[in-house]
């Protein structure tokens, strides 16, 4: 149990990445990589976790109540709601590029050239 | 390559890596055994020192303040860019789809649950800074009141309820005014983004100082951020709900 | 109070190879909002009620709905 939520946030980026390496679909891409992103997440909570903690909310507790950390919170809940608008903007980048390569398989997109 | 030849060489890569992320793991501190001086120093003196019983709020608006104009802007630009990708240039009147809502129950239930969304979004951003919630997460709950009067209603009023202008208007204000409430500290000759306002009693709404500001302020922002964001992808899907009629 | 994070802790690790092996695309919309309601109940055993009504309203307002008017999108074009 002591490294459990460690490897969980290793697993869940592995997981990942796997994803995105066998994905056939850009919209299928755009969740692996949101997956990927959880996994720090889960590592940056579990880091600030404190056994027997609360909370660090003090309304109607006691202040020097035992609480987890504040600040990986402050990271985290910010950053999962901007999160969602950059995957949009990814998907939006998808459906421009369906426009020009009539496809969503990244396999079957030639590569640039200038 | 082929996709087999690249699932090896990704089966490979990610044995290293997984190795890796293990080994070091094992030199992280025991999973609850937290030795960060920072988090306890917080917990101990946000509540007195800024009068905020969500310490959690504190830091987001308050101790981090400019790391979170950082994220606000990110989110800014994100949707400015799905905003530049997917507007077409269209005529004035752009083809309106038929509603597929027929049924009145439906209808009558949606539509007043809107309304308990809408007081539900308010309720959690004006709380923010006393119990679990803020700006970002209430302002998640408004934008999906907007969008429950489309799914439930009819687009045309959701369209009148969400005037392109007016939300453009209201996402500007919101990341702006998070920067001039910073610069306004600075006036007064602070640091920038410093607390500027009388603190209050904690537990009540009137407290934590200039947080309540920048709390709505963030509100605001991701409110009109999200509506813009529906907005955009929807109008896309109007367009294509009777394949005929799309121009261009 | 252990057991309770061990089981939800491997829940999210099933939820994600879930997310990741699932190819029909309205399906993966379903299943990525089931991984983070799973995520949702992590982040409270682990003492984050903030951050887990982050991303409740994320997984179940934001991510689905932005996903199936994509997947909306690609489908009308064939």
């Amino acid at each position: 149990m002591s490294y459990l939520p460690f490897v969980l946030a290793a697993w869940i980026f592995l997981v990942g990445i796997f994803g995105i390496v066998r994905s056939r679909h850009f919209i299928h891409l755009v969740v692996s990589l949101s997956l990927t992103q959880s996994s720090t997440y889960v590592l940056l909570l579990s880091i600030g976790y404190v056994k027997h903690g609360g909370a660090p909310i003090f309304k109607d507790v006691p202040l020097g109540t035992k609480a987890v950390d504040p600040v990986v919170q402050a990271l985290t809940l910010t950053d999962i709601v901007v999160s969602v608008t950059v995957a949009a903007l990814l998907l939006a980048v998808a459906i421009e590029a369906k426009k020009h390569a009539k496809t969503m398989n990244p396999d079957e997109l030639r590569p640039v050239r200038g | 390559m082929s996709r087999r030849a690249r699932l090896a060489l990704f089966g490979i890569a990610a044995c290293g890596l997984a190795a890796l992320l293990l080994w070091s793991i094992t030199g992280l501190p025991k999973f609850g055994d937290y030795h960060g001086a920072y988090g306890k120093i917080l917990d101990k003196a946000a509540p007195r020192e800024r009068q905020t019983s969500n310490v959690v709020a504190a830091v987001v608006f308050d101790y981090r303040g400019f790391d979170t104009m950082g994220e606000e802007l990110i989110l800014f630009a994100a949707v400015m860019g799905v905003a530049m990708l997917l507007r077409e240039p269209r005529e004035e009147e752009a083809p309106v789809p038929e509603d597929p809502v027929r049924s009145d129950a439906l209808r009558a239930c949606g539509v007043s649950f809107a309304g308990a969304t809408l007081v539900l979004g308010l309720w959690i951003v004006a709380h923010g800074y006393v119990t679990p919630g803020g700006g970002f997460q209430g302002g998640v709950i408004l934008a999906a009141a907007f969008l429950l009067v489309w799914l439930a209603g009819s687009y045309r009023s959701y369209r009148r309820l969400t005037p392109v202008p007016i939300v453009e208007l209201g996402e500007g204000t919101g990341a702006g005014g998070y920067v001039v409430i910073g610069l306004c500290a600075l006036l007064i000759g602070d640091a920038f983004l410093q607390n500027l306002l009388p603190y209050g009693v904690a537990g009540k709404l009137s407290s934590g100082g200039s947080i309540p500001l920048l709390n709505w302020a963030s509100g605001l922002e991701v409110t009109a951020a999200f509506v813009l964001l529906f907005n955009e992808f929807l109008s896309e899907r109007a367009v294509l709900i009777d394949p005929t009629r799309r121009p261009s | 109070m252990v057991a309770l994070q061990a089981t939800i802790m491997i829940l999210v690790a099933l939820g994600a190879l879930a997310v990741v092996l699932t190819n029909d695309l309205v399906r993966l919309v379903i299943v990525s909002s089931a991984y983070t309601l799973l995520l949702v109940v992590l982040f409270v055993v682990l003492q984050a009620p903030d951050v887990a009504l982050s991303m409740l309203v994320v997984g179940t307002i934001g991510y689905p709905l932005v996903l199936f008017v994509a997947i909306r999108r690609d489908r009308a074009d064939e």
